[in-house]
């Protein structure tokens, strides 16, 4: 009520000072000179006062026609490079076309460890083993297998121009030329919109698209090695398209539904079979990426006509999808919105989840429809100071936490927990801590003549070094706390991690009194002397012992972090030598074997534990093959075992393996094994439904906000602050005084005094 | 006077080939064709199959100067510079890596950077030479003593802390305007109130002293002492004579960086999260996307031509004596 009437005597004091003090011309009539420049001063004065009579903040960075409404902000920090879903391979991207796409299966929500469950297909996919001759046969004897997937009827497209058609069912926007295109400038200027069904056709032309000679879809060689025919499509699409971007030029649309694909075939309008050659049971997972989302032919149609390209009208940059959301504003430079797609088909919040989900509220909307925001706003940011800033500002629901902002967020009790400031737990923030599944691990080549090979003298100083190089310490100064040393590839949360200790690595822990314990520096050493390098000298030669660690264009923060390495290698009485360069010239190390240690990560495609180990299999070395084995390790009892483990189902027979698989790596130390990031999030007290999951990119659909609650904090933690505006002001008219003293002397004084 | 512009004009031509050659010759040193691939398609499952692809579909897979294996002019034309380079002359920017088009990217941000240049520029000049101009008015006198230190300690400050310290007091702490963003149209005033704010103090320091240098020497100038034994007053000596009088130094300062004003501000734009031109060129330096580099340097090279060009220009309507032949 106080409010109101406040307002109200600014809205009169307004209507005054308009009519008295801001037309002089008119003011000039009615008052005298003085009047008039007080009337300016008062007006100068109360302006700011005014302005926030309204009660919105100066600062809200919004329009207000969205102070309630319910829309999720929040930001991205580099121009998403790809949105098409068969070149797209990268989180950032992920973040949008996550919600847009729809692959046939997804990863629960709640349920961990990750479960796949269907999300447009009807059931999970039915899996047919089959001999070198084409017959049904076992699991065992299988040369090929085949998923069949059905998808669910009913499904539509987002409104989209590519789908509109006449009255006569025939599409709207074809055969159109610049003339046509005119006016247009993004998607919205297309006058009419339409949607259409999906069928499985969706699906199959898709993963034709990843062998598109035009588009280079990352995948593209990973999957030629499995589907059935994909290497041989590709070469014919080559060799079509070349005659196509001759006859018609290089914007002609290759119409990939002219052209089977042998491993894929469409059985009817809802179901699609993929053929995998041999057992590829990991293949399930691809099939809940956006690389096996289904893309409209039409879509590819119409972005392919004259004119398109130059607007930056492409399917890479318009992405149409049946997600929960499509993408209604996109400005990379600027902007990114995504907003509820009206034809979004059935959808519902989990109703089960893991034991505590309950009492953490994760449950409380089980069952209803999703998704429950209507608009998401994604802002360019690319700093984090303004970020953070503006996170606390709440004009932003979720924010992770920078080491310069660690202080101010987070704090450790005197057992060595984590817990929020006193500051961020006023405003209502909670904290979500979730160990990621990456691994960051520093590599020793296996084909360097001394950190290298196989002998007992190379592994024992590989030992050594694992032992010597203190990866909690690490963690404590350089991460905040925020990771887990690694015991070996796999992390938490994947199966064939095991608590606890089984899990340990024995080589460079103990067990002691229920946790594991780093080994000494004495047993590093002994294991360094045996290993022939006593007091780090080769026994044979006497010289010091000179360790190179490659790294990839440090800045000036990265020196503590290079001084602490030495001082780990100087512990067992090792020199290193950092040798830095830049990234094309580090990778080119990596790829010719010229590193002798180097430091690498492995963020998860997948939850399953042939995505880590599969790092150490000889036949993806990086020098010979090419592959993703930068440390060029090859045993060939790890590999025998990889081999049967990579195919076979999680149970206990499984994890056998992986455990007789763990111990080879252990005692080989080709690695060593680093750590596993963990993550802090904060989110504000509206922001509902937070479940970390890894492996979801369609998280968006589940989450809830609470607009309202929102709109007060803002208000309640942005009130204008004045009073430093005033002393300003204050202390310049104040330091205009002498100035005006010394100008008063000066032109009264005779000329000859002036200079 | 046209004649001179002519000459210019086809003196730039040689300028803009040279920078061509060296910004091809200075990217391809640190990046060949393979490391872009590389860092286009990502650091997983990327085979030289897939590397050999995005080459190809981007003309990237030609020599770089010259072509052994072509016939007549065809050794120097197929080629990746020729093929990269030669449409510049004509604007043709062409495709970034991602396929958007280069020109349609310049032409968005273009605005938001002149959004803050120009007003940075135009009221820094302004304050500058009034704060120049007082401290002149005021020599040898503790304002200018102290006008002079603290100019000297608003140069020594890195525009970093500028922007840090404006975000954190008048943002985070007095709540006056938002930290960072960008809007279209009118909504985009109070988004630039604070960079524009920030741009002009931060440069208050330097432009200060630079004018009032400029203005102390032509205060011992003849022409001022008959001014003064006219009877004019210091203030109409300061502003109407010894101002015009300066003006050929201010514009050769002022005027060059004009064009310069299109291609933003890297910090500024960073910190402030404005979609302009400096971000999109670092942007594009990080991404290893050659196709805007050469765009950016080239248009960067052409401004400043144009630039000195206009400093010239200036001069002869600052000071009428001046002929350009």
């Amino acid at each position: 009520m106080i409010r109101s009437a406040v307002y109200n005597a600014c809205r009169m004091a307004i209507r005054h000072i308009k009519v008295f003090s801001f037309y002089p011309w008119r003011a000039a009539d009615r008052h005298p000179t003085g009047v008039r420049w007080r009337l300016y001063m008062l007006a100068l004065l109360v302006l700011p006062w005014l302005a926030s009579c309204d009660g919105r903040a100066w600062n809200n960075p919004y329009p207000a026609s969205q102070d309630k409404a319910n829309i999720l902000y929040s930001a991205f920090s580099g121009r998403p490079k790809h949105l098409d879903p068969v070149r797209s391979y990268s989180s950032d991207e992920y973040l949008f076309i996550g919600q847009i796409y729809e692959p046939p299966l997804q990863y629960h929500y709640l349920k961990r460890p990750y479960r796949l469950e269907p999300l447009t297909a009807d059931g999970m996919p039915r899996v047919v083993y089959l001999d070198s001759k084409g017959r049904v046969t076992t699991r065992d004897k299988a040369a090929f297998t085949r998923y069949i997937i059905r998808i669910r009827k009913g499904i539509r497209y987002q409104p989209h121009p590519a789908l509109a058609v006449d009255e006569k069912g025939r599409p709207r926007y074809l055969g159109l030329n610049e003339a046509h295109l005119k006016r247009i400038r993004t998607l919205a200027d297309f006058k009419y919109q339409g949607t259409r069904e999906l069928v499985a056709a969706d699906y199959v032309y898709q993963i034709k698209r990843i062998a598109h000679p035009r588009l280079q879809s990352p995948i593209y060689s990973l999957m030629a090695d499995y589907i059935v025919g994909l290497r041989d499509y590709a070469r014919r699409l080559r060799q079509i398209d070349r005659k196509l971007v001759a006859n018609k030029g290089r914007e002609a649309w290759l119409d990939l539904t002219r052209y089977p694909l042998r491993g894929v075939k469409l059985i009817d309008r809802y179901t699609y079979a993929i053929l995998i050659k041999g057992r590829y049971p990991q293949f399930l997972y691809w099939l809940a990426m956006p690389f096996f989302a289904p893309v409209p032919p039409e879509a590819e149609r119409f972005y392919m006509q004259p004119g398109m390209k130059e607007r930056n009208l492409t399917l890479d940059w318009y992405p149409i999808g049946t997600g929960a959301y499509m993408l209604t504003v996109n400005d990379p430079n600027r902007r990114m919105v995504l907003e509820r797609n009206p034809n979004y088909h059935e959808d519902r919040y989990p109703r089960h989840g893991m034991p505590g989900d309950r009492e953490r509220g994760l449950l409380r909307d089980a069952g209803k429809r999703i998704p429950f925001i209507d608009k998401a706003v994604y802002s360019l940011e690319k700093e984090t100071i303004p970020y953070w800033n503006k996170f606390l500002q709440g004009y932003y629901d979720a924010s992770g936490i920078s080491s310069d902002n660690f202080d101010q967020a987070i704090q450790f009790t005197t057992t060595g927990d984590v817990r929020l400031t006193d500051d961020m737990r006023r405003k209502g923030i909670r904290l979500v801590t979730a160990v990621q599944a990456t691994t960051i691990y520093m590599g020793f080549n296996m084909k360097d003549p001394v950190v290298g090979g196989y002998g007992e003298r190379a592994r024992k100083l590989r030992q050594a070094i694992s032992i010597a190089v203190d990866y909690e310490e690490y963690i404590s100064i350089f991460a905040n706390g925020r990771g887990v040393a690694a015991q070996s590839p796999i992390p938490p949360g994947i199966f064939g991690h095991r608590q606890g200790r089984a899990g340990i690595n024995p080589v460079v822990y103990r067990w002691v009194n229920g946790r594991p314990r780093r080994r000494s520096i004495a047993e590093a050493k002994r294991l360094l002397a045996e290993a022939g390098y006593p007091g780090g000298r080769d026994a044979r030669t006497g010289k010091p012992l000179l360790i190179h660690l490659d790294v990839r264009g440090g800045g000036p923060g990265d020196k503590a972090y290079w001084d602490w390495l030495r001082k780990q290698f100087r512990k067992i009485d090792l020199e290193l030598v950092i040798r830095n360069t830049d990234y094309n010239r580090f990778r080119e190390k990596m790829r010719k074997g010229n590193a002798q240690l180097f430091v690498w990560g492995w963020n998860a495609d997948y939850p399953d534990p042939e995505n880590f180990l599969f790092l150490l299999y000889g036949p993806n070395g990086k020098v010979d093959h090419g592959g993703e084995n930068v440390a060029n390790y090859a045993n060939p009892e790890y590999d025998r075992l990889f081999e049967r483990m990579k195919a076979m189902p999680n149970g206990p027979a499984r994890q056998r393996i992986i455990d007789r698989m763990l111990a080879i790596l252990r005692h080989d130390a080709p690695w060593l094994f680093g750590f596993h990031p963990r993550s802090f999030t904060l989110f504000h007290r509206w922001y509902h439904n937070v479940s970390p999951n890894l492996m979801a990119h369609n998280t968006l659909k589940y989450r809830r906000i609470d607009p309202l609650s929102r709109a007060q904090a803002r208000q309640a933690w942005n009130r204008p602050v004045l009073w430093p505006v005033w002393l300003l002001l204050g202390l310049f008219v104040i330091s205009l005084i002498p100035a005006i003293v010394v100008w008063r002397r000066r032109e009264t004084r005779p000329m000859k005094e002036v200079d | 006077m046209f004649a001179y512009i002519i000459r210019r004009v086809l003196y730039a031509v040689p300028i803009l080939i040279g920078v061509n050659v060296l910004t091809f010759a200075l990217f391809f040193v640190v990046n060949s064709p393979d490391d872009m691939a590389r860092m286009h398609l990502g650091t997983k499952h990327v085979k030289q199959e897939a590397i050999d692809k995005w080459k190809q579909a981007r003309g990237y897979d030609k020599p770089l100067f010259y072509n052994p294996g072509a016939r007549g002019l065809e050794k120097f034309t197929d080629t990746i510079f020729f093929d990269k380079s030669a449409r510049l002359f004509a604007f043709d920017f062409g495709k970034a890596d991602d396929g958007r088009s280069i020109s349609y990217d310049i032409r968005q941000r273009m605005l938001p950077s002149l959004a803050i240049a120009i007003p940075v520029f135009v009221v820094g000049i302004l304050v500058n030479i009034t704060f120049a101009l007082l401290l002149a008015f005021f020599r040898a006198t503790y304002l200018d003593v102290w006008g002079v230190i603290l100019c000297v300690i608003l140069m020594s400050i890195s525009s970093l802390f500028y922007i840090i310290g404006g975000q954190y007091l008048i943002s985070k702490l007095m709540h006056l305007v938002p930290i960072s963003g960008y809007d279209s149209g009118l909504s985009s005033v109070k988004f630039l109130i604070l960079p524009v704010l920030i741009g002009i103090v931060s440069g208050i320091g330097s432009g200060t002293r630079w004018y009032r240098t400029i203005f102390l020497e032509e205060i011992g100038k003849d022409y001022v002492r008959t001014a003064r034994a006219k009877g004019l007053s210091e203030l109409a000596v300061l502003f109407r004579h010894v101002l015009r009088n300066a003006l050929i130094p201010i514009l050769t300062g002022a005027v060059v960086v004009i064009p310069l004003l299109f291609m933003g501000s890297l910090l500024t734009e960073s910190f402030f999260g404005i979609p302009g031109l400096g971000s999109y060129t670092i942007d594009a330096i990080q991404n290893q996307d050659f196709a805007i580099v050469r765009a950016m340097v080239f248009l960067g090279s052409v401004l400043y031509i144009l630039g000195l060009l206009l400093t010239d220009i200036s001069y002869t309507i600052a000071d009428p004596r001046i002929r350009l032949s």
